[in-house]
């Protein structure tokens, strides 16, 4: 049985741990709020910017002409995987689990005997992707410095992935981040960025709308804006799951800690009790052989 | 007839304005135009420009770019990549405009070099209407 400094070290130790989850939750938890509110207050314009996209996509996507972005190199020999995890651990499995998904699919696409080629955005997934995966690994983009994402900051990400695309790096970009639910669950997610893929509502009613300039000099146009408002939704929902994962992990760790000290002030109870009851023996038996 | 459309504003990162408007001044890419109620569905990409919007006696004015304007008959959506109230708008902001405008006709070619020289035009002109 470990004595009672010791213990009663340890009580303390635990009691400290326990005092920086409990902050670094509370400390979440405002910043899931505002990783919230960024990603409600960004949704309307990614969510007209779909609808728009899926109608001038679905009318161009026939013709020969539709550009590159929309209708790919014509093979899919070369997959980028766009990794974007957080810049900062403790945080559950979110870092994880995100990475988790970009390992099963590049095993899937190396089994088809495709190249994979890997951008990381954010530290964690580098590190976690380095050690099996580094000759794959063509770029980085660091956002540690990044207090709040902005719409500039996506936009440096689009604007990494379309020069590669146009420098013939890869034909197909897939990114990987983890979808927003609730506090307690963020969905691991993949996206496929190039060729271009919009969800279209089948059936929807379609306005007659009269193009100015053309639908293709449009398309031209929004594509890469497009391209941009997919990856800052990206970003955004990973922002907001980041901080959901990390104040759901650190409630855990408070709670654990907490029991741990209970725990441990029980035993601390006991040996002291214990040393109590010795010392008492001693006294009284010297006592007695007086 | 309805006198009055459905009017929002929207960029990436929030949501200007959502109101009921009388008229709105749009700089459309191929020239301005105004979208009041009963227009035709009518689609088309922004340049570097002035929005007006009025409603009633009061007009707000926007410096938006890049992006597009979706206008029917009932409501006017304009999706900005970047709006600013004309209020709010300082040299810094418009420096940082014209330098990304620059930035985007370097190594460009066929019509993305196109649009992006027309884009920095458009934004150079934008400064005459702006008292910076």
């Amino acid at each position: 049985m470990p004595n009672l400094k010791d213990l009663k070290t340890r009580i303390e130790s635990v009691k400290s741990t326990r005092k920086i989850t409990k902050a670094m939750q509370m400390v979440s938890a405002a910043k899931l709020r505002r990783a919230q509110d960024a990603a409600e207050a960004g949704r309307p314009y990614a969510d007209r910017m779909n609808v728009v996209m899926g109608n001038l996509s679905a009318a161009a996507a026939g013709s020969e002409t539709a550009p590159k972005l929309l209708a790919g190199t014509g093979q899919d020999q070369t997959h980028l995987l766009v990794v974007a995890t957080a810049e900062r651990g403790l945080c559950g499995g979110f870092n994880s689990s995100i990475v988790k998904l970009a390992r099963l699919k590049i095993q899937e696409l190396e089994a088809m005997g495709k190249t994979v080629k890997i951008l990381t955005v954010g530290k964690k997934g580098r590190e976690q992707l380095r050690r099996d995966h580094l000759k794959k690994m063509i770029g980085h983009i660091d956002l540690s410095e990044v207090k709040r994402i902005g719409y500039n900051n996506a936009s440096d990400v689009a604007k990494d992935i379309m020069a590669r695309f146009d420098g013939g790096e890869f034909d197909v970009a897939t990114i990987f981040f983890n979808r927003f639910e609730s506090v307690i669950s963020q969905i691991p997610t993949a996206q496929q960025l190039i060729p271009a893929d919009f969800e279209t509502e089948e059936g929807a009613e379609r306005p007659f709308y009269t193009y100015e300039p053309g639908e293709e000099e449009i398309l031209a146009d929004l594509l890469p804006r497009a391209l941009t408002t997919q990856v800052f939704t990206a970003l955004l929902e990973n922002g907001a799951s980041e901080q959901g994962a990390r104040m759901s992990a650190m409630d855990n760790a408070t709670r654990n800690a907490g029991e741990m000290i209970e725990k441990l002030t029980i035993q601390y109870n006991r040996s002291r009790q214990a040393a109590i009851t010795n010392e008492l023996i001693e006294i009284i038996s010297g006592a007695e052989a007086l | 007839m309805a006198d009055t459309l459905q009017f929002d504003l929207v960029s990436p990162e929030r949501k200007l304005a959502s109101l009921e408007a009388n008229a709105v001044e749009i700089p459309g890419s191929e020239g301005d135009f105004t979208a009041m109620p009963d227009h035709a569905p009518f689609l088309t990409t922004l340049r570097p420009g002035l929005l007006k919007v009025k409603a009633g006696s009061e007009v707000s004015e926007y410096v938006v770019t890049g992006g597009f304007v979706e206008v029917s008959g009932t409501s006017t959506s304009v999706l900005a990549e970047q709006a600013v109230p004309k209020g709010e708008m300082t040299r810094e902001i418009y420096d940082a405009m014209l330098a990304e405008a620059e930035e985007a006709t370097v190594g460009a070619e066929g019509i993305i070099k196109d649009l992006a020289d027309k884009h920095l035009a458009d934004t150079r002109a934008l400064q005459d209407f702006l008292s910076l």
